[in-house]
């Protein structure tokens, strides 16, 4: 784990580490579309270490960074 | 011309396969989340600037140059004509340089004083520089853009273009050391997803004697549906995201006009800006905006080896005769459809998913290749072979086994990610984090980028080595002109006044005016012609003597 999992955000604050979720939520969430639930689930497990892995990467304000992300226009 | 034929290219290039010579530019989104309102284009002249002072602690006396505008020829259209400056959009007028004096600097920050130790003797910022790989690295508009130096094949555009992405990294390191002016982050995307797109390029350089509308026949389809193998994925529809959902491909929003020449405005799924920064009577420089930029490097390698495989099959007379319908709203449609069964209308009256258009192609190609011998698994060009079979390994996970290429499809990679959060916590498409995870996918640092986060975990299938994209951030390429272009910056920097795609200028002691030593054929210039030149001398001034055939001692002024 590197110093990156301590990595400050601009207010100067520890970011905040969302907790690993343990139950699924299930809701009414339309079906994705891809039909592969069989590899899908042979690969669960290294999906929800990288999850875990994720959450403690993503910038802290997900909502506000993306806000912010604002480019002039390019090519 | 098929059968063993010599390439025009230069008589030095195997025809029929997906050999070729080609490069990437790359238009960087660019952030400071401490200061979201800062000047974008000088940001981007920060990180250019950045990169200056990283190679000028690389190799004393710096191995940067400044770039030569003469030969830039934005307006030509490849169909024959030139546009009116006045008639042209601000953005279109790439051939002057851009002026950022100290002033400008403070203003964008808002400051009045401001300490700039990378300032040149001019009083501005370098926003221009010739890279020791033969790349230039400049501030494009509001971005920060790299284009690779000239390669010959599609493993080594993968090299030179992820070469590219660890330049950016370097200048994020180290404006990130600065204490005075805030942290800048690169991002290898192509929409903010509010409305606003920019650019990964690719280009290929052709013969002049290919008919323009031979181009657009052959291409046009093959370009509406390779997304699914090299699109990077994107969370939002429209060009503004107002409609929730996950596409194939971050540009297909944003194209409206199927030929055209600008880049900027009324994207054209073909672009016609004809700047063939050779010799123009040889050659031509297909200039391709339609593509996303690739971070999975099997996506980049399958994007430049099979687009100059369609190039060959162009070339040879032998594209697959398919044209289709209102071909925008394809683009779009094959986009917005993540599970490939969308069928777009072909004029002839079939209906075909993109799958289909990627299989028609496929086997035109491996036909070419196999007539032309290129495609020989011992005796072939040693690249066409691999591109057929990476191709039709893609195409066939693709329709049967999914999680196999989301180790190497971009968008199908990201997609994994995106579905794995929505499952575990339920999210919806319009929510942030997802926003958030499609933004941070691209961002250059390996601890914050999502896509290199997969690759440290061997999600992502390679196809070249760390190895060996390290070493492009400082070697050009040895078979190309790249090479001698990169080795005169690196080897005699302080002589070198200015570099462009076909020139190097020097400004060498002893000779009374500049010297512009013309690299018109981009086959030239290459290790095996000049490499000895190189070694033979180390100051500038008795090699140019030798190269351009004049006495050793250079005359006096």
């Amino acid at each position: 784990m590197g110093d990156w999992m301590k990595e400050k955000d601009m207010a100067g604050q520890e970011q905040q580490q969302p907790q690993p979720r343990d139950t699924e939520v299930e809701e009414e969430v339309p079906a994705p579309p891809e039909p592969a639930e069989g590899q899908a689930s042979a690969s669960t497990q290294g999906v929800d270490d990288l999850l875990d892995e994720i959450d403690g990467v993503l910038e802290s304000n997900a909502e506000e960074f993306v806000r912010a992300f604002v480019q002039k226009g390019g090519q | 011309m098929t059968a063993g034929s010599e390439s025009a290219l230069g008589g030095g290039l195997p025809a029929g396969g997906a050999m070729r010579v080609m490069g990437s530019e790359t238009e960087y989104g660019i952030h400071a989340p401490a200061a979201p309102g800062a000047n974008a284009t000088m940001m981007s002249a920060r990180v250019v600037q950045a990169y200056a002072q990283v190679t000028r602690l690389r190799a004393a006396g710096g191995a940067e140059t400044r770039w030569d505008y003469t030969d830039e020829e934005p307006l030509h259209d490849a169909r024959g004509w030139t546009l009116e400056r006045g008639q042209a959009h601000p953005s279109q007028l790439t051939d002057q340089p851009p002026v950022l004096d100290a002033e400008a600097v403070a203003l964008a920050y808002g400051r009045e004083e401001l300490e700039l130790d990378g300032e040149d003797e001019s009083g501005s910022l370098l926003m221009n520089m010739v890279l020791g790989n033969g790349a230039r690295l400049y501030v494009d508009h509001a971005h920060p853009e790299y284009s690779s130096p000239e390669v010959t094949n599609p493993a080594a555009a993968v090299a030179w273009d992820a070469a590219g992405d660890l330049v950016g990294l370097a200048a994020v390191r180290r404006l990130a050391s600065d204490t005075e002016l805030p942290a800048v982050n690169l991002y290898k995307n192509n929409t903010d997803n509010k409305s606003v797109s920019y650019g990964s390029h690719e280009n290929y350089l052709m013969p002049r004697s290919v008919p323009f509308g031979d181009i657009v026949r052959g291409l046009t389809p093959f370009f509406v549906s390779r997304q699914i193998i090299c699109g990077s994925g994107r969370v939002g529809m429209g060009q503004d995201s107002s409609r929730p959902g996950y596409q194939i491909s971050q540009r297909a929003d944003f194209f409206e006009a199927e030929v055209g020449l600008e880049t900027t405005i009324r994207r054209p799924i073909i672009n016609t800006r004809d700047e063939p920064h050779a010799t123009a009577d040889k050659y031509r420089r297909l200039h391709v905006i339609i593509g996303d930029a690739n971070l999975s490097q099997v996506s980049n390698y399958l994007k430049f080896g099979t687009t100059a495989m369609v190039l060959s099959l162009i070339e040879a007379g032998l594209a697959p005769r398919i044209e289709v319908h209102e071909p925008v709203g394809a683009l779009q449609a094959i986009s917005h459809d993540t599970t490939l069964t969308t069928r777009i209308r072909l004029l002839d009256g079939r209906r075909v998913t993109a799958l289909d258009l990627q299989w028609m192609y496929h086997e035109a190609a491996a036909k070419l290749a196999q007539d032309t011998g290129v495609s020989d698994a011992v005796d072939g060009d040693g690249h066409t072979h691999a591109v057929l079979e990476r191709w039709a390994t893609t195409l066939t996970q693709l329709d049967s086994d999914r999680a196999a290429a989301a180790t190497s499809v971009e968008w199908l990679a990201k997609l994994s990610i995106l579905e794995g959060y929505r499952q575990r916590d339920g999210l919806q498409w319009d929510d942030a984090r997802l926003g958030l995870v499609d933004l941070q996918w691209a961002d250059l640092r390996p601890e914050k980028g999502l896509y290199y986060r997969l690759l440290s975990r061997n999600r992502m299938q390679r196809i070249v080595d760390d190895a060996d994209i390290a070493a492009a951030v400082t070697e050009p390429p040895s078979d190309t002109r790249a090479y001698f272009r990169g080795r005169c910056v690196s080897s005699f920097s302080k002589d070198v006044v200015g570099a462009s795609w076909d020139s190097v200028i020097f400004d060498v002691p002893g000779y009374g005016r500049l010297q512009r030593v013309p690299t018109r054929e981009p086959l030239r210039g290459t290790k095996a012609l000049t490499g000895g030149l190189f070694s033979r001398h180390r100051e500038a001034g008795p090699f140019l003597a030798e190269l351009l055939g004049s006495a050793p001692a250079p005359p006096q002024a």
